[in-house]
């Protein structure tokens, strides 16, 4: 190996025996071009190295499953011929070097992988993770990070219907920007990411190539932050949602016409990832030439374009007598395309660029021989002693005292300064829309409802991340189940710190095995999801921090599904589920009261979280609110409520610790008065609906003063 | 009444509007921006979204693609041309409609239901409701401040307080005939009150009672 090949594999981010693994599969040294291709196919953001070992855990089958993982999106089938399309990705380290475009670029990848499937993006969901907002650095992210979502999700034409935001000093150096996005498509419609036979041609759809984002996936997205992190500044690319407005409505038209054999869009890896991904899936070889690429700028290398990470761009694979018709559909959309290639026989990629092969790969080596990495893991030698020290908080604090915090704490007041700057509405399917439990979509044309929740919780599962992991899912099954609708399949989003440490690995294999253990109780299959390791910064890592999205159908969906705001004065307020043990390990009233992070969090309960969720369906058609028990605990579910329907509450429950405990599987109901909810669950009736205090016995406070707190809690903090 | 629902690239509420619009008992249907000619049709519907990104300015661009012609040749007609938030912003640009549009007073994107009260019947928007009478709307703009230095036209909503800052609290403009409409919220997301509220209809219908030239 020559010295200088050896320190351009190392500044793309590769290592030395990874590099030989390429000299071995190419019996040669690789060009630069090659290395190139390599080192963003091969990096942890696109082959998923340390981590594909451990995600064969997951459960992915179902009999509604159509597309599992390692499509670009996982479909199910939700009847009446139609099917859902969802995905979830982040987008953690470009929205935390460049916040508005990062956001912005993450809303546009996902809608790629959506769209690619064939489907109609329906709705996106966010879940933003930030330092304490005291700090002003921490203002200015998620500031750029919420107008970067509004910037092109609004302009896109996609609505924003929900998500999740949380605060925790575990985020300072590196804030988590996730997103879910929702399709809708005819069964007939279905397209995958495959070259198709010999001889279709690769046209390139969208906007022109540019030197932004070269190297993302490899250099951003797959290592830590140092302190020069700045410098990556170039890695972060531009979005333009124009483009991919009109880019969604020419595919759309195209796979409405059947004029394309398969799609994929070019996200991380470019023009690297969209040649040798749906080759090697269809078992071909492709030639492409470079110069033909449509460029927004000059003189760019080889290997500049095939690593460049410039967005709004699709990838069809085309029968040669249908390419006329299909330039026809991106000119009428006024959209550029470019012929780059021709599928062949053989394993090959072949590519060329000034009339010269840069690179000739097999295109699958690209992705069925990355890496594969087993990483050490062994949990944190002080588990025990944490485990040991259950969380309490000071003797005299009152509940009027905790909600004073609670109620304040801008992850759990109301984030309507986020959500009212998303366009939430656009294609009149949103019934249930942000600040609930739940997301509701009606499905035009049937009885059915859509329902989705995003769930995340950074300290659950830093202090266990498989009893965590396993109530997230849980808690998403319920916050489905509350708008009227059953589990039906879940996306992950794996976010943790540097992989090359043992702890963080036994958390993210602790995730798996707590994600896998849940869906199985639940009978619903992990059809997709995305993992991000090196969310660290300066050594630091961040809570093991995954997300779930769950999608849920309601079929028929509730008459009038419950919502916070639609209690009165005189109904009844019951509780659901299993008592509560007091644990306030992990919730939100230890980290704001006790200012500490300790003990072990309650584990879910798989035969309870079944009948929870069966009986919270039902009574969704029933019920004019239901509202799990989560953040904050009782005390704050009960507040929420009062809050949003303009209405106090007096409820008989006086123990604090039960009060703020967050024990899963839990959940509010505001019946009519008299109407005891008939399920087959433990069931209390704690109070009633009334007066202009919220009231837990003789500890009161004003409904006023707690809507004041709750309404501030964010928009105070963000432009007080 | 067959209603042409003008679909600009950028776009984006054009399916809603010919729902909603079909669900009023009217005939609606998409027609791409570069028609140009509109014969067949008794009215036009400039929907919102961003057309053609709505880069250089809100509508700077939308008011020179072909199919505005015909546009302007309905409004001088007496026809019904009503636009909704972006289409409000293109009208304005297009010279149909006076004033023009600045940011949010709070510079923030707004999406949420606003309430605005009637203030004039005489326009082909508000002809089905009554003075005084007010309505659940959703708003869902960033440029939905507008500014007349003029004073020539004639606020048919009004909103209830002051979400954006616009002027006279406009919320609805029309000309001295009334049959050219801006409107900023959304009536379309108003017509089931299984998304919030149906007060949206009424505007809708308003629409398709309109005389058939003003």
């Amino acid at each position: 190996m020559s010295q200088t090949a050896e320190d351009v594999h190392r500044r793309l981010g590769m290592t030395d025996s990874e590099y030989e693994s390429i000299v071995t599969i190419l019996g040669r040294d690789p060009r630069p071009a090659e290395l190139a291709m390599y080192s963003v196919m091969w990096s942890e953001h696109c082959s998923y190295k340390s981590s594909r070992r451990h995600l064969s855990r997951f459960p992915t089958e179902a009999p509604w499953v159509v597309v599992g993982p390692g499509e670009n999106a996982g479909v199910v089938d939700i009847g009446d011929g139609w099917l859902a399309a969802l995905r979830i990705e982040s987008h953690n380290h470009p929205s935390f070097v460049e916040p508005y475009q990062g956001a912005a670029t993450g809303v546009g990848g996902i809608l790629r992988d959506v769209f690619t499937m064939g489907a109609r993006p329906i709705a996106l969901w966010d879940q933003i993770r930030f330092g304490p907002l005291e700090d002003p650095k921490n203002r200015y992210l998620l500031n750029g990070v919420v107008s970067g979502i509004a910037g092109y999700g609004n302009a896109v034409g996609v609505p924003t219907v929900g998500g999740e935001i949380e605060f925790d000093d575990a985020y300072t150096g590196n804030p988590l920007v996730n997103v879910m996005c929702l399709g809708i498509l005819r069964r007939e419609q279905l397209v995958l990411g495959t070259a198709g036979p010999p001889g279709s041609i690769a046209l390139l759809l969208g906007k022109a190539t540019g030197r932004d984002g070269i190297g993302g996936a490899s250099v951003l997205a797959s290592s830590s932050f140092e302190d020069e992190s700045t410098h990556k500044r170039p890695s972060v690319q531009v979005g333009d949602p124009f483009e991919e407005k009109k880019l969604i409505e020419a595919c759309l038209e195209l796979y409405d016409l059947d004029l394309v054999v398969g799609v994929q869009d070019l996200g991380a890896a470019g023009l690297s990832c969209a040649t040798s991904e749906p080759a090697g899936r269809a078992g071909v070889g492709m030639e492409v030439d470079l110069d033909t690429v449509h460029v927004r700028e000059p003189g760019m290398t080889a290997a500049e374009l095939l690593m460049s990470e410039s967005q709004e761009r699709m990838m069809a694979f085309v029968d040669p007598d249908k390419i006329e018709e299909v330039i026809a559909v991106a000119e009428k959309w006024e959209i550029e395309s470019a012929v780059v290639g021709v599928v062949r026989e053989g394993p090959d990629l072949v590519v060329r660029h000034h009339d010269r092969v840069v690179a000739q790969v097999p295109a699958a080596s690209l992705t069925d021989d990355a890496p594969l990495y087993d990483r050490p893991a062994s949990p944190p030698p002080d588990l025990e002693a944490v485990w040991g020290s259950p969380a309490g908080i000071p003797e005299e604090v009152t509940v009027r005292d905790a909600l004073e915090v609670l109620l304040d704490d801008p992850g759990i007041g109301s984030a309507a300064w986020v959500y009212e700057q998303y366009d939430h509405m656009l294609f009149l399917n949103t019934v249930v829309g942000p600040g609930n439990d739940g997301s509701l979509l009606r499905l035009k044309g049937t009885r059915k409802g859509l329902a989705v929740s995003t769930d995340g919780n950074g300290r659950l599962c830093r202090l266990d991340p498989r009893r965590g992991s396993a109530r997230l899912v849980y808690e998403a099954a319920l916050n489905v189940a509350v708008t009227g609708a059953r589990p039906l399949a879940v996306v992950d989003n794996l976010n943790f710190g540097n992989p090359e440490k043992s702890e963080i690995m036994w958390q993210f294999v602790e995730t798996v095995a707590g994600i896998s253990e849940a869906c199985e109780t639940l009978g619903i299959p992990v059809v997709g999801g995305n993992v991000s390791f090196y969310n660290e910064s300066d050594g630091v890592d961040i809570h093991p921090t995954p997300v779930v999205g769950l999608l849920g159908l309601a079929d028929p969906m509730p008459v009038h599904p419950p919502r916070f705001d639609r209690a009165e004065p005189g109904m009844d307020l019951w509780l659901l589920g299993p008592d509560s043990t007091g644990n306030l390990s992990g919730s939100a009233a230890e980290r704001a009261l006790a200012g500490s992070l300790t003990g072990r969090p309650t584990a879910g309960d798989p035969e309870m979280a079944k009948r929870v969720i069966e009986s919270a369906t039902r009574l969704a058609h029933l019920a004019p609110v239901l509202h799990d028990i989560s953040d904050g605990g009782l005390a704050t579910a009960v507040s929420e409520i009062c809050i949003r329907s303009g209405v106090g509450a007096a409820v008989d429950v006086t123990d604090i610790d039960h009060l703020l405990c967050e024990d899963p599987h839990r959940f509010l109901a505001v019946m009519p008065s008299g109407q005891e909810p008939e399920v087959d669950l433990p069931k209390s009736r704690i109070g009633s609906m009334g007066g202009d205090d919220i009231r837990f016995g003789e500890d009161v406070m004003a409904l006023a003063a707690a809507a004041a707190l709750y309404t501030g809690a964010l928009s105070g903090r963000m432009t007080g | 009444m067959k209603i042409a629902v003008i679909q600009f690239p950028g776009t984006n509420c054009e399916h809603d509007v010919v729902e909603a619009v079909n669900g009023a008992g009217g005939k609606a249907e998409l027609v791409w921006h570069r028609a140009t000619d509109l014969s067949g049709f008794d009215g036009v519907v400039l929907p919102g979204g961003f057309a053609h990104g709505d880069y250089l300015r809100t509508g700077a661009i939308a008011r020179f693609s072909p199919v505005m012609a015909e546009v302007s040749g309905m409004a001088g007609a007496g026809l019904p041309v009503l636009g909704i938030c972006n289409g409000f912003q293109i009208l304005c640009e297009a010279g149909l409609l006076p004033g023009a549009f600045i940011a949010n007073r709070d510079l923030a994107f707004i999406c949420r239901f606003v309430e605005v009260e009637v203030t004039s019947t005489d326009s082909i928007l508000t002809g089905a409701a009554l003075v005084g009478q007010r309505l659940r709307i959703p708003l869902n703009s960033y440029q939905g401040n507008w500014v007349d230095p003029t004073h020539s036209g004639k606020v048919v909503l009004r909103y209830v307080g002051d979400p954006n800052g616009s002027q006279d609290g406009a919320a609805a403009v029309a000309n001295e005939r009334g049959n050219v409409v801006g409107v900023m919220p959304h009536p379309e997301r108003a017509a089931d009150e299984l998304l919030g509220s149906d007060h949206g209809r009424i505007l809708l219908e308003g629409l398709l009672q309109a005389p058939a030239a003003v």
